[in-house]
């Protein structure tokens, strides 16, 4: 009766294997409950009105444009500053520096800068940027304070692109007489563009989603920016971006704001995903070429 | 000086009339000090993480002291009773700590086992099909910003602790009923956080494992459960390890999702006591607090900086070990 090709099922194995199948299901549910969730309590407060204006009393209005503004600004300066920066520093650790101590004492803050808890990025920010430089509770504080954030990020994403650029291009590009400037620009650059714009995407994604950093760095204004000059000026108000309008609705308990909130931000996590989806599988058909 | 070329070649060749020498290589001078200065900016760029870092440790360091100096080291670390504000303030921030330890380790307790096991099916037992469901879903609930999820369990979370409160100490005379802001609440809303850092990292590490280990260990008649417990997991150890300790980082420096789950005064850690963090601390308090009480806070913010330093000091000695193990 018994052969060795009759496999034997343990109770035990059942059991872990159903198990592990619980336990990745816990995410699947998870993702679908808090999507369903939000949703369906949030998607009655996002209209038109809601998008458009600014929360007013006088006009009595609930609105989240001021916030929707706030957080496009401190994206773009953002972004302004710490994408040079970030690819600046790749190119830096994989095609000028030497291997040795330096470059390692670089690698290591770049890893503990990724790891350093925002709220602690909010304080320094807070003290440094606010206080010290005296720009005060304003969109300039709060994107400076991000931009030490996402750099990390930005520059471990470069530098992964650069890597996959053969080394075939560098010695060719060199050897026709190129400078190494050149050759970063003309050839390593366009190479490697499509791993950075993942990383800038994704920084974008962390940007949207900060809440610790920017509460003490951007403050909580709501206002849109006025025409003309205010546009420049905003930068140096106070501004805050819809996670931090969320945060404070939910505090002051007007949950229908905040599941509005939800629902906006919810929507651009959606959508950033699907772009780093899209760009990773144009990634690998050029690694495929 | 510049005519239309009356035929293809023409325009260059003006253009080396113009110059008096001309060299293959270009003027010298000009190509180097272009080097030279995209060199310096890089080189700049490269220096600013370190620069991030030395400057957030000093500014840490400069502002999280003098609190310890002026009320002393002793009446804030190992002090338990915190009144901030009242007439004779006392800034005990012994619960506070004990209440990040523990928050985190109850997180890390009940996250790590979901998030390895899920790690072992999307890298072992997974039917193709099933993992192209679970795999996004886990990409997304990484990209979900933290203050939704205090905004679930503040709505999901407390409402259902509060019963469980209700039920548990209906006879209690000595409970403080919280409405359901409890550690439990914020430790559930860590635990969930901590998961696809966990996933993530321990999938990869499960698919590092060289697959030679693992035919061996079939071919000797192991079971594919048995494989994964006994072969897999432990030749995937250090990665796993990684996983564990990036979760604790990140569970201890969660602030928004728990600043309002997990309720608003400093308690013993107990599972059904309000409770602040380190990180809620200072969120809840930072914005109106000033004098003494304001530098304490930043000492709350020194003490979570020397945690999480110490947790990615021993993060990259585990990366050295694995590399040298290979």
């Amino acid at each position: 009766m018994s052969s060795i090709m009759n496999k034997r099922i343990r109770f035990s194995e059942l059991v872990v294997k159903l198990l592990i199948y619980m336990a990745a299901m816990v995410s699947v549910l998870l993702l679908v409950g808090i999507l369903l969730y939000v949703f369906s309590k949030g998607i009655g407060s996002v209209n038109q009105t809601f998008l458009t204006t600014v929360t007013s009393t006088l006009n009595g209005t609930v609105g989240i444009a001021g916030n929707i503004v706030n957080t496009l600004y401190i994206i773009v300066i953002t972004l302004l500053i710490a994408t040079p920066v970030g690819i600046g520093s790749a190119i830096y650790l994989n095609e000028y520096a030497k291997q040795g101590r330096l470059v390692r004492a670089i690698e290591f803050t770049t890893e503990i800068l990724s790891g350093i808890p925002s709220i602690l990025f909010g304080l320094f920010g807070m003290v440094f940027f606010g206080n010290v430089l005296g720009f005060g509770y304003s969109i300039l504080t709060g994107s400076l304070t991000l931009t030490l954030m996402i750099l990390p990020l930005i520059t471990r994403n470069t530098q992964e692109a650069l890597k996959t650029v053969p080394d075939s291009y560098r010695s060719g590009a060199l050897g026709m007489g190129a400078a190494k400037w050149h050759m970063v620009r003309t050839i390593l650059l366009p190479s490697a563009m499509p791993g950075i714009l993942t990383g800038v995407i994704l920084a974008i994604g962390r940007i949207v989603g900060e809440s610790a950093a920017l509460l003490f760095t951007a403050g909580s204004g709501y206002l849109l920016p006025k025409a003309g000059a205010g546009i420049l000026k905003k930068v140096l108000e106070s501004g805050g971006t819809l996670t931090i309008q969320l945060y404070l609705s939910m505090a002051k308990a007007e949950y229908s704001t905040a599941f509005g909130i939800a629902v906006i931000l919810l929507l651009i996590v959606l959508c950033i995903n699907a772009l780093t989806k899209f760009m990773a599988r144009r990634l690998d058909v050029n690694k495929a070429l | 000086m510049h005519e239309k070329a009356a035929f293809p070649g023409m325009e260059m060749r003006l253009k080396v009339k113009e110059q008096d020498s001309f060299s293959i290589i270009g003027s010298r001078r000009t190509v180097s000090m272009v080097e030279k200065t995209a060199q310096g900016i890089f080189t700049l760029c490269g220096f600013l993480a370190i620069l991030a870092v030395a400057s957030i440790t000093i500014y840490m360091l400069i502002n999280g002291t003098p609190a310890l100096l002026h009320v002393g080291i002793k009446e804030i670390l190992f002090g338990t009773v915190w009144k901030p504000a009242s007439a004779e303030p006392s800034f005990g921030i012994l619960y506070v700590i004990l209440t990040s330890i523990v928050g985190t380790t109850l997180a890390v307790c009940l996250g790590v086992p979901i998030g390895l096991l899920t790690a072992v099916f999307l890298a072992e037992t997974a039917p193709k099909r099933f993992a192209a469901v679970v795999k996004p879903a886990v990409e997304l609930l990484a990209g979900i910003p933290s203050v939704i999820y205090g905004l679930l369990g503040l709505m999901v979370l407390n409402p259902l602790m509060y019963k469980l409160e209700l039920a548990i100490f209906k006879n209690s005379q000595t409970h403080q009923f919280t409405g359901g802001a409890n550690l439990l609440s914020a430790v559930l809303v860590l635990a969930i956080m901590i998961l696809p850092t966990v996933i993530n990292i321990s999938e990869a590490a499960l698919r590092a494992v060289q697959p030679q280990i693992k035919s061996a260990s079939l071919a000797l008649g192991a079971s594919h459960v048995q494989t994964i417990f006994k072969v897999i997991i432990p030749a995937a150890r250090s990665g796993i390890i990684t996983a564990i300790v990036l979760g604790v980082g990140r569970a201890i420096g969660e602030a928004m999702a728990i600043t309002l789950v997990s309720g608003s005064s400093v308690n013993v850690p107990l599972p059904f006591n309000s409770v602040r963090f380190l990180t809620t601390a200072i969120v809840s308090e930072m914005g109106y607090a000033a004098g003494t009480h304001r530098q304490v806070l930043f000492t709350i913010g020194l003490v979570l900086f020397l945690f999480i330093m110490v947790i990615n000091i021993s993060l990259t000695k585990i990366l050295k070990k694995e590399d040298k193990g290979q």
